[in-house]
């Protein structure tokens, strides 16, 4: 088998992944909820060394008025990655990459937001990827439904989101760094909560049909841990609150 | 079938998506929404249940104007027969002439800005609001009037009833200790006037940032002994 050029010898070594994980742990996760003070909710969401922020503003009136929806309230979502995000600097502004994924960020989100609750207004979803180092989409829909939860938009429930993948013939949950570059395969995965709802579902490589329905499974799981790690943070952000000692 | 089920408590700190009660004894009042038999938190916040009916006072979001609401906003446009109200929320509002000055005005003789003038504060009554959400604003209560001087600060408009208090306690008490005069609209918005406004400001922030947790009665009245 041919190697691409900078690809490392082996991306697993006795079971161990480059960065020492076993392949079905995540990176050291971090939430942060209401990190920016101008946005009507905020969230910042880290897998390791990818950091994703969320701003959410809105409900708010919407324009041009023309394209305004008289029984609902429209959801544009921005997905852009700073220009010092990557190795090599990215060119800031709208690219294939950033429309596609707003796009599928967007739809993802569609399915928990209640839209109808907010006529002839606009929902505003900004996402910035401060340090990429794979799966930013998921840290990105993270950060995006811990921020819409943070603005008080009413949502179903929250959607997560983690990213599966193959390297050297091993399945492994989240894909980070040279795994993404190197790998097999790579496939992000959302769910709404830990329910057997897939809101997004994207993947290249080759693979089987046993190991895309282990790999849905362990997403499945993954989804399931982040989501009781979300939930967490988003009580902690109340109760950690000072004096809590009258209740 | 299975059996109903309550889950949450009053006043309990839920997420969105969090299931508050099974089965279909309950009813999903404001913040709530029905799965299937579930009872299920569609914001952040705490549970209040009433009778049957089980809803969540959201800690964040934006005001959405109901009819009877009384609303403090500033004047931001000025047609031939009516202005364009801001009243803090995603939703324009507008104040006709008529509902706003008792007398008959010639529109083609008067500039209708001696009545009102943009930049103008004034605290108004929501009289209508259509299901596309447009508003209507009404001078026509005894509330009603144009604000002069003072300053305004915006809190969540969910935090309102808690500013308030329980029969307008907690605004009393604001009110006897610093001496200002303070009106407080339903869409968040609050007017201070007086001498010690720093110090009800401060007292207005704390609360506002305070809403959720119990016991805020005494550490307001501390607050505002500590600063005279």
């Amino acid at each position: 088998m041919s190697k691409k050029v900078g690809a490392p010898e082996a991306l697993i070594v006795d079971g161990k992944r480059l960065d020492g994980r076993s392949p079905n742990e995540f990176r050291p996760i971090n939430i942060e909820i209401g990190t920016l003070k101008r946005a009507n909710g905020s969230a910042e969401f880290r897998f390791g060394n990818t950091y994703a922020l969320a701003g959410v503003m809105g409900p708010r009136p919407f324009h041009p008025k023309a394209l305004q929806d008289p029984q609902r309230s429209i959801v544009r979502v921005n997905y852009a990655m700073a220009p010092f995000s990557t190795k090599e600097r990215s060119k800031p502004g709208k690219s294939r990459r950033s429309t596609e994924i707003s796009k599928v960020i967007n739809e993802a989100l569609a399915n928990v937001i209640f839209a109808e609750d907010y006529p002839r207004t606009g929902i505003d979803l900004f996402l910035v990827i401060l340090q990429a180092d794979a799966s930013t989409r998921c840290a990105a829909l993270n950060a995006a439904s811990l921020a819409l939860a943070d603005a008080g938009v009413p949502i179903r429930d929250l959607v997560v989101s983690c990213s599966v993948g193959k390297v050297d013939g091993t399945l492994i949950l989240d894909v980070a760094g040279l795994e993404d570059n190197f790998g097999d395969v790579d496939m992000a995965v959302a769910t709404i909560a830990n329910q057997d709802k897939i809101v997004l579902l994207q993947m290249d490589g080759i693979i089987t049909k046993e190991e895309f329905m282990t790999l849905i499974d362990m997403a499945k799981k993954g989804c399931g841990q982040i989501y009781d790690m979300m939930k967490a943070k988003l009580y902690e952000k109340y109760v950690a609150t000072p004096a809590e000692e009258g209740a | 079938m299975e059996q109903a089920m309550l889950l949450a408590k009053e006043r309990q700190l839920v997420v969105p998506g969090e299931v508050l009660a099974k089965g279909f004894e309950w009813l999903p009042s404001a913040g709530c929404y029905r799965a299937n038999n579930e009872i299920r938190a569609k914001q952040l916040g705490l549970v209040r249940i009433k009778e049957r009916f089980i809803g969540v006072i959201p800690l964040a979001g934006v005001y959405v104007p109901r009819p009877g609401d009384g609303v403090i906003g500033v004047v931001n446009d000025i047609q031939p027969t009516f202005w364009i109200v801001d009243i803090n929320s995603p939703y324009d509002s507008i104040l006709q002439l008529g509902e706003a000055v008792g007398e008959y005005v010639d529109t083609t003789k008067t500039d209708i800005s001696v009545y009102y003038d943009i930049g103008d504060v004034i605290y108004a009554k929501v009289m209508a609001v259509s299901r596309s959400k447009s508003v209507q604003l009404t001078m026509n209560d005894y509330r009603a009037k144009k604000l002069i001087g003072g300053r305004l600060m915006h809190i969540t408009p969910s935090k309102v009833p808690r500013l308030i208090g329980r029969e307008g306690s907690m605004i009393e008490l604001i009110k006897n200790k610093t001496g200002c005069q303070i009106i407080v609209g339903q869409n968040g918005v609050v007017w201070l006037k007086g001498e010690k406004e720093a110090l009800a400001a401060k007292a207005v922030l704390t609360i506002e940032a305070e809403a959720h947790t119990e016991g805020l009665t005494d550490r307001i009245t501390k607050l505002l002994e500590e600063g005279v």
